[in-house]
């Protein structure tokens, strides 16, 4: 009865106000891409109700399955879709709530407009190490890339170069930020970023004749993405599904968005 | 009991707590490290760190913290050196205040600052002049050396300002100029502390994590040349903490932490060993 008149006055009052009178304990494991996301809507729950108390731990995909499976945690998240075994042997329940798209990005002085997939391999393996041979000006490439455990790189490495070798001599920069800072300022640099961080000051050459774009990421025009799940042992319920709920609402999709992801609407 | 109703209790307490708390810190590092010595053996001390493939070799990010502390130590120490000659006899009396009054100043500024002006003024700079992204030892080197210039200058000058004091009448009774007292009598009698001041110069710049994070461009390999790319042991804590990682790429971190520390305190002991050996006598 309680949860009924708390959810439907949740249905015209600000969504966190679904929490208020709730405590509990929720914990959240797995993929590191979604830590942002988990954190900054677990932040303001918490601030709204001190009673919830929530953690968000990493540990990649795998231990995402594993824990949620295992019922260690309530939340478990994965950056790829559940294989069918796992599905069945824990019966988990998945809810995909964000694309994570991923765009090679040069500088917006550099002339090469299109790269295709064994460029950018060679290029990062570091068997390209000027732009006149990939249509550019004369001038040594600057490689820049992401620490290890970021989420971009995964995306990058596995979609984009597909697994293939990376030159030591990567310089390593650590958020989207730095990324979009030190390609903007090198008239020489390739770099990657997560699409919703791209803007004036760096630009995304084509890859393989396909734009990176918001819209062809959402629509599978653009490859170099990947689906962000939640996954629960069985249907959610209290305190984990509220927050599922929540990531779900307006308020969810605009933390998705600032984390530089595009939020996906629940599946019917 | 003569010495404890002299010392406030809260004096002792506090004095007691902070011992522990250090001590605590050492053990937890040194346990940990061990602890990753243990789980990521030797493919710690290789040359690749390549994570995907297995490969977590720290070895690239030893030689880097090594070469580029004392590098920006050499430099930094050189330009520290020259700022007290100038303060004790060089220069004139108002740019001497002013100087000195500029290195205090300099020991408040958060070396983030230094690191983010650097990004957009330095780099580029480096990066037009000399090639390669900018990214690189010499960039982390110069900043680093201007981030422990105040802290060894100003550490010099207060044993110069004080060596300075005591001859004063000596030197000038023997018709020494000061500037002739300062390069004959005043250095040389304040050799310990010239050296000690290296060493905590040299504490900074191999403990500074965010110069080399922001301006030596964390690539993991050898400093072959200035403009390569390299990632020092404090880079390499700073950019796998931020992110999520298991196993031994965990566990390197604890034992790059263990190396730093241990360089730390091997400086520490040598700085205590030149005052020590020299008040001995």
């Amino acid at each position: 009865m309680l949860l009924c008149a708390l959810s439907a006055a949740a249905a015209f009052a600000a969504p966190l106000d679904s929490f208020v009178g709730q405590r509990g304990k929720l914990d959240i494991a797995g993929g590191t891409a979604h830590i942002p996301v988990m954190k900054e809507a677990a932040k303001r729950i918490m601030s709204k109700n001190p009673d919830i108390r929530i953690t968000v731990a990493g540990g990649g995909s795998g231990v995402g399955v594993k824990q949620a499976g295992e019922g260690l945690v309530e939340i478990g998240n994965t950056g790829r879709a559940l294989k069918e075994d796992e599905v069945a042997k824990y019966g988990l329940v998945t809810f995909p709530f964000a694309i994570d798209g991923v765009a090679v990005v040069v500088n917006p002085a550099n002339k090469v407009d299109e790269l295709s997939f064994e460029q950018i391999i060679d290029i990062y393996a570091g068997k390209i190490t000027n732009w006149k041979e990939v249509g550019g000006e004369d001038g040594a490439i600057n490689l820049y890339g992401r620490e290890d455990g970021s989420g971009t790189r995964e995306v990058f490495t596995e979609k984009a170069i597909k697994k293939s070798d990376i030159a030591p001599s990567v310089n390593v920069v650590n958020s989207n930020g730095a990324m979009k800072t030190a390609v903007a300022k090198d008239a020489r640099a390739i770099g990657y970023v997560g699409i919703g961080h791209i803007d004036g000051s760096v630009k995304a050459p084509k890859l393989a004749g396909m734009t990176a774009t918001q819209e062809n990421a959402a629509s599978g025009a653009y490859t170099i993405v990947r689906d962000l799940y939640m996954n629960t042992k069985g249907e959610p319920k209290g305190v984990s599904k509220l927050f599922i709920d929540y990531i779900y609402t307006p308020e969810g999709a605009e933390i998705i968005k600032d984390c530089g992801y595009i939020p996906l609407p629940r599946k019917k | 009991m003569d010495n404890t109703s002299k010392t406030p209790l809260w004096l002792t307490a506090s004095a007691l707590y902070v011992s522990a708390l250090l001590a605590s810190v050492f053990a937890f590092v040194i346990i940990c490290a061990a602890e990753g010595l243990l789980e990521g053996g030797p493919t710690l001390f290789t040359s690749v760190w390549a994570p995907e493939g297995g490969s977590f070799g720290i070895v690239p990010m030893i030689a880097a913290t090594i070469v580029i502390s004392l590098s920006a130590l050499a430099l930094g120490w050189c330009v520290s050196l020259g700022c007290v000659c100038f303060v004790h006899g060089f220069g004139g009396s108002f740019a001497s205040a002013l100087l000195l009054s500029l290195l205090r100043v300099m020991t408040a500024v958060p070396t983030v600052v230094y690191g983010f002006a650097s990004v957009f003024l330095l780099v580029p700079l480096v990066r037009d002049g000399l090639g390669g992204s900018g990214f690189c030892v010499f960039s982390a080197v110069l900043v680093l050396s201007l981030l422990i210039t105040p802290t060894m200058a100003l550490s010099m000058e207060s044993a110069v300002a004080q060596t300075e004091e005591s001859c004063r009448l000596a030197a000038a009774s023997l018709g020494l100029s000061r500037a002739q007292n300062l390069v004959f009598v005043v250095l040389p009698a304040c050799g310990k502390w010239l050296r000690a001041s290296a060493l905590l110069g040299f504490g900074r710049a191999a403990g500074d994590t965010m110069i080399p994070v922001m301006l030596a461009g964390n690539a993991v390999q050898y400093p072959i040349s200035p403009l390569s790319a390299v990632r020092a042991l404090t880079a390499h804590i700073g950019l796998v903490l931020s992110s999520d990682v298991g196993g031994t790429a965990y566990y390197s971190l604890f034992v790059a932490g263990g190396i730093l520390l241990l360089l730390g305190a091997g400086a520490n002991l040598l700085f205590r060993f030149i005052r020590g050996g020299k008040d001995g006598k």
